[in-house]
C-alpha cells in the first residue's frame, strides 16, 4: 500500500515552522505579478488567503456562491477565537494550546500542524485588532477573554456573540482593499463544478455563473479550496443552506484523497427539532456553558409531568435535578469538550429523561448564574444581596450584556423567555473535522491543489475544541498558505499564463455540462429535497452520535440504493441556462450521495471510538470512548469510481512531544 | 393555518414582473417564514411550476442574504429580525400576505425576490477598510488601549449584516445607515483615524455614484434594521464628512 508523504519538516517541534519558512523557495515580487491563483470560497480561510496572496502581489481570482463574499458561513460563528496570548496570566502558552488541541482531538491530529497553529494564533489577534475588529474589552481598555470547553484557561477572544461575523468582515475588508486595487477579481454567485488538471497539476476550474447559468473556464497556476465542511450531508445541521461538499468532492474525484470523512462534530447546544418542515438547526454558542448549567430531572415522574405540561422546569427543586455533566465530569463540569457533552445528552435522552415532547432535549439553565452575578452587582452597588428581586434584575442585566443576542435568537425561534425558564437544547451536526487530505504545506495529493480551513482535515483530529475553527481558518489563510504556496509557485515563474483552450478544459467542461443536462432532462417524480431529507435520516440514525457495524453496513447499502433512485427519479424544474436554485441543489445532493457512502465506509473501517466517532462496540465500562492504538492513523481515501471501491491509504500519526493517554475530563 | 400569498414574480432583470396569487394550507405556527416558502416551492415543483427564487443562506439572522418586503415592511412584521427569523406565529389563519423584493434603483431585480446588492460591495471597496497589511507583523494587540465604551459602540455599528433593509424601507432609497455604520466603526477606533478623511469621502462618493438617495431624517431605516443600527451612525458619518471637508 502506498504511503502518504506528509512532508513534516525535521527538527524539534517548536522549530519546525520557523526552519521550514527559512528554507522554502520564495517568488520575487516582480514574478508574483506573472502568477495567477484561484481561490474558491470566501470564508475566513478563503477570504484571508485571497487578501494576503493579492497583497503579496499574486493575481487572485476569488469565487463564492453567495451574492457577496461577506456572506460565507464563517459569519455565523458565535463564540470566539482562541489564541495563546496568556493575557489573563492563567498559565497559557503555545505548548498548552497545542496540547489541549491534540488531546481535545483525541490524538488523531498531526503534531506538527497543531503546533504551528498554536504558534501563529497570537499573530491572528494582533492582525485582527490592527484591521479594526472590535473585540470585547475590559474597563481598563485591554482585550477580554472567556473560557471554552476542554481547556482550563481563558484564551478565547470574542466580539459579543458575533465573533465569526467580525472576523469575516475583517477578512472581507482586507479583500475589498485588494479588489479596489484590482489585485483580486471577485466572482460572486459562481459555483465551482470541477477542477481542471493539466499534466498532473491543478491548473484551473470550471464554474457555473448562478445568475445566467453560463459555464465558464478559469485558469491559474494553483487552485485553493476554502470551501468549508460537509455537515449538510445530514440535511439538518447548523450549516448554511448552501454549504456543500461539491468543490471538495470534485477535487476528490480528480485525485485528491479524502481524509477521515467520518470525523464529524455534533455540537451539544443547539435548539431542538420542532417538526418535519424544519430546514436547519440553530446553534446556541458554547460560550453559554461558561454560565449555563445542563440538567434533566432525576425522577421519571417529573420528566413525564413536564412533557405533559403539568410541571414547569422551574418547579423542580435542586435535589431533584441531575446536573449530569457536573456529576460525571467534576473537573471540567459543564465545560467538557463537545463530543463528550453531546454523548452525555444522548445518554440521558436515550434513557428516557428528555424534557420535550420528542424526548430529545435537555435543559441549559442560567438561574444560578443570574443569582451569582446579581449578588456580585448588589455587593458592588451596596444593595441588599439577599433580596431576590434585586439580584434577579441585576443578574439578568449582566447575562444580557454577555449573551443578549443569543437569548434573543432563542426567544424568536422557540417563543420562550430564557431569562425566566431554562433553554431546551439538543446536539446537532455542526462541523466536520474530516476533509481533503493535505500535507504540511496544505497541498492535497494533486500538485498545485490546496485545501484550507474546514475543507481540509488537518488540525482537529477526531474532535474540534470550541473557538478553534476561526483560529484555524485564519491561520491557514493569513499565515500558512501564503508562505507554503510560494514554494510551489516558485517553479512556475517562467510558465506564463495558462491557456483555457486545451483538451483538458474541453473535457472538464463537457463533463460538467452533461451532468447538468442529465439532471435537467431526468423528469423524475421527486424533488431534490425529498432525496436530501432521506439521506439525512440515514446519516443521522445510522452514522450519527453512536455507530455500530450493523447500522453502518445498512447505511452503505441504503445510500447506494438512494443514489441510484436519485439519478433515476429526481425532478429538476427549469433549464440549465438561467438562475435555477433547484439545479444547483441537485448537483450538491448528487455529491452528498456519494460522500455519504464513503463516510459510512470510513466509520465502519475505523474499529475504535475517537472523539466525534463513537462506535458502540468500543467503549469503556463507564461508556467513554475507547481509542485503539492500532488505529492511530489518518484514513486517506483514494477515489476509484464507486464509493465502495475507494482505496484506503494510511498516514501513521507519531506523537513525540505529547504522551498519548486516555482522554479524561474527570 | 390557511394563507393567501401574493408574490412578486419576475422572470429576469428585463421582464416586467407581476404579483401572482398562491394558496397554502397546513402552515404551522412553528415554521419560519422561509420554511413556509419552502413548502410552497415544494408544491410548485410537484405541480410542474417554477419555484419562487429568493435569497437565503444561514437562516439564523446573520448572513444578511434574505431580503423580502412582507406586507409593506422590510423583513416583515416584528422588530430586530431578518425574514429567516420571522415565524408564522406572527400571522393568523386566513391572512393574505404580500411578498415583494427590495425596491431601489441601486438594487435591480435579478429574478422574483432576488435583487443585486453588489452596490454595497463597491461602496466597501471604495474605502471600507483599514490599509494594514495582513502579514501579522503589527504591534501587540494590547499595545493600544481602547476604552470599553469605544469598543462597544464600534461593535454596535459593526454588527450591520449588509442586508439592505435600510435602503428598501427608505422612501429615498438612501444607504446612509449602511455607510454610516461602517464609517462609524472605524471612526470610533484609534486604528481607523489615519485614513478617516479619505475613507468617508470615498465611500460617500461611491454611494452617490451607485444611485442611492439622500437622507431626510425619517428614521425608518433604524426601525427596520434587523440589528438595531442606530441613526447616530448617520450623524457621525455626516460629522466625519464635514471634518474631512475642511
Amino acid at each position: 500500500m502506498a504511503t502518504l508523504d506528509s512532508k513534516i519538516p525535521k527538527g524539534p517541534l517548536a522549530d519546525k515552522w520557523t526552519n521550514h519558512k527559512n528554507k522554502i523557495d520564495l517568488v520575487n515580487p516582480a514574478n508574483k505579478r506573472l502568477i495567477d491563483v484561484i481561490i474558491v470560497g470566501t470564508g475566513l480561510a478563503g477570504g484571508s488567503a485571497a487578501a494576503t496572496l493579492a497583497e503579496l502581489g499574486y493575481n487572485v481570482k476569488s469565487f463564492c456562491f453567495q451574492d457577496s463574499p461577506r456572506r460565507a458561513h464563517s459569519i455565523a460563528a458565535q463564540g470566539g477565537i482562541n489564541a495563546a496570548k496568556n493575557y489573563q496570566g492563567d498559565g497559557d502558552s503555545t505548548y498548552r494550546l497545542f496540547y489541549d488541541t491534540v488531546k481535545g482531538g483525541d490524538y488523531r491530529s498531526r503534531e506538527a500542524n497543531v503546533h504551528r497553529l498554536a504558534e501563529v494564533s497570537t499573530n491572528i489577534i494582533d492582525q485582527c485588532v490592527a484591521q479594526g475588529v472590535p473585540f470585547a474589552r475590559d474597563y481598563g481598555g485591554l482585550l477580554d477573554n472567556r473560557s471554552f470547553g476542554g481547556v482550563l484557561v481563558s484564551r478565547t477572544f470574542y466580539a459579543k456573540g458575533q465573533t465569526g461575523q467580525q472576523l469575516l468582515l475583517g477578512a472581507y475588508s482586507a479583500m475589498n482593499r485588494q479588489i479596489g486595487r484590482g489585485k483580486i477579481k471577485m466572482y460572486s454567485r459562481h459555483e465551482m463544478l470541477d477542477v481542471v488538471i493539466v499534466d498532473g497539476k491543478a491548473r484551473g476550474i470550471i464554474a457555473r455563473n448562478l445568475v445566467t447559468g453560463e459555464i465558464e473556464r478559469h485558469s491559474a497556476h494553483a487552485v485553493v479550496l476554502g470551501t468549508g465542511g460537509y455537515g449538510n450531508l445530514f440535511y439538518l445541521s447548523t450549516y448554511a443552506m448552501g454549504s456543500n461538499v461539491t468543490a471538495a468532492w470534485k477535487a476528490h474525484k480528480r485525485g485528491a484523497f479524502f481524509a477521515n470523512p467520518c470525523f464529524t462534530q455534533i455540537h451539544p447546544t443547539c435548539i431542538p427539532v420542532s417538526g418535519d418542515h424544519q430546514s436547519k438547526l440553530t446553534l446556541m454558542s458554547e460560550s453559554l456553558r461558561n454560565d449555563g448549567r445542563i440538567w434533566v430531572p432525576k425522577n421519571m415522574d417529573d420528566v413525564l409531568a413536564i412533557r405533559e405540561g403539568k410541571l414547569k422546569p422551574t418547579d423542580i427543586s435542586e435535589e431533584n435535578r441531575d446536573y449530569y455533566l457536573e456529576r460525571r465530569y467534576p473537573a471540567f463540569g459543564n465545560l467538557v469538550p463537545r463530543d463528550v457533552a453531546s454523548r452525555a445528552a444522548k445518554e440521558r435522552c436515550d434513557a428516557g429523561y428528555g424534557v420535550n415532547k420528542t424526548g430529545e432535549a435537555v435543559y441549559l439553565d442560567f438561574a444560578a448564574a443570574i443569582q451569582r452575578y446579581g449578588k456580585e452587582q448588589a455587593h458592588i452597588k451596596g444593595l441588599d444581596e439577599n433580596d431576590k428581586t434585586i439580584t434577579t434584575k441585576l443578574g439578568r442585566d449582566i447575562v444580557k450584556a454577555k449573551y443578549g443576542n443569543l437569548f434573543q435568537m432563542y426567544e424568536k425561534i422557540v417563543d420562550q423567555n430564557p431569562y425566566e425558564t431554562p433553554m431546551m437544547i439538543y446536539p446537532a451536526v455542526h462541523y466536520t473535522m474530516g476533509g481533503v487530505w493535505v500535507d504540511y504545506n496544505l497541498m492535497t495529493t494533486v500538485p498545485g491543489l490546496y485545501a484550507i480551513g474546514e475543507a481540509n482535515f488537518s488540525d482537529h483530529g477526531a474532535n474540534r475544541l470550541g473557538a478553534s475553527a476561526l483560529m484555524q481558518g485564519l491561520a491557514d489563510g493569513y499565515f500558512v498558505l501564503p508562505y507554503t504556496i510560494g514554494d510551489y509557485l516558485s517553479h512556475d515563474i517562467r510558465t506564463g499564463a495558462i491557456s483555457t483552450d486545451t483538451k483538458e478544459f474541453d473535457e472538464a467542461e463537457e463533463k460538467v455540462k452533461s451532468d447538468l443536462d442529465k439532471l435537467i432532462n431526468n423528469n423524475g417524480t421527486h424533488s431534490v429535497d425529498y432525496f436530501h431529507k432521506k439521506l439525512g435520516k440515514i446519516m443521522w440514525n445510522k452514522c450519527g452520535m453512536a455507530r455500530n457495524e450493523k447500522d453502518l453496513k445498512d447505511a452503505i447499502s441504503e445510500i447506494a440504493e438512494l443514489r441510484a433512485e436519485f439519478w433515476k427519479d429526481v425532478k429538476v424544474p427549469g433549464t440549465a441556462g438561467e438562475y435555477n436554485e433547484e439545479l444547483a441543489k441537485a448537483g450538491r445532493v448528487a455529491d452528498f450521495l456519494e460522500l455519504g457512502e464513503l463516510f459510512a465506509k470510513d466509520a465502519l473501517q475505523r474499529e475504535e471510538s475517537a472523539g466525534g466517532h463513537f462506535r458502540d462496540e468500543y467503549q469503556t465500562p463507564e461508556g467513554e470512548a475507547m481509542r485503539r492504538k492500532e488505529f492511530q492513523y489518518v484514513s486517506a481515501w483514494e477515489y476509484k469510481g464507486e464509493p465502495k471501491d475507494a482505496l484506503l491509504h494510511k498516514e501513521e500519526l507519531v506523537y513525540e512531544n505529547i504522551e498519548v493517554k486516555e482522554r479524561s475530563y474527570k | 393555518m390557511k394563507l393567501t400569498l401574493k408574490i412578486w414574480r419576475q422572470k429576469s432583470a428585463n421582464d416586467q414582473g407581476k404579483i401572482v396569487d398562491y394558496k397554502l394550507d397546513n402552515v404551522s405556527a412553528d415554521m419560519s417564514f422561509l420554511e413556509m416558502l419552502d413548502v410552497l416551492n415544494q408544491d410548485l415543483i410537484d405541480k410542474d411550476e417554477e419555484p419562487i427564487a429568493f435569497d437565503h443562506d444561514c437562516r439564523e439572522g446573520i448572513c444578511g442574504s434574505c431580503s423580502m418586503f412582507i406586507n409593506g415592511r422590510a423583513h416583515g412584521p416584528d422588530r430586530a429580525i431578518t425574514v429567516c427569523q420571522l415565524h408564522m406565529r406572527s400571522f393568523k389563519d386566513g391572512d393574505t400576505i404580500y411578498i415583494e423584493p427590495w425596491r431601489a434603483t441601486a438594487f435591480p431585480v435579478i429574478k422574483d425576490l432576488i435583487v443585486d446588492r453588489s452596490a454595497f460591495d463597491r461602496i466597501q471597496q471604495a474605502g471600507g477598510f483599514i490599509s494594514v497589511n495582513t502579514s501579522g507583523n503589527t504591534q501587540d494587540a494590547n499595545a493600544t488601549l481602547i476604552s470599553k465604551q469605544a469598543a462597544d459602540t464600534a461593535m454596535d455599528a459593526a454588527t450591520c449584516i449588509g442586508c439592505g433593509a435600510c435602503v428598501a424601507t427608505c422612501k429615498n432609497s438612501s444607504a446612509m445607515l449602511f455607510v454610516g455604520a461602517k464609517v462609524s466603526q472605524y471612526a470610533l477606533l484609534p486604528q481607523g483615524q489615519i485614513e478617516a478623511a479619505d475613507r468617508v469621502k470615498n465611500m460617500v462618493a461611491q454611494m452617490d455614484l451607485e444611485g442611492f438617495g439622500n437622507c431626510t431624517n425619517t428614521g425608518a431605516c433604524e426601525v427596520e434594521c434587523p440589528k438595531g443600527i442606530s441613526l447616530d451612525n448617520i450623524a457621525r458619518m455626516n460629522r466625519e464628512l464635514m471634518k474631512a471637508s475642511i
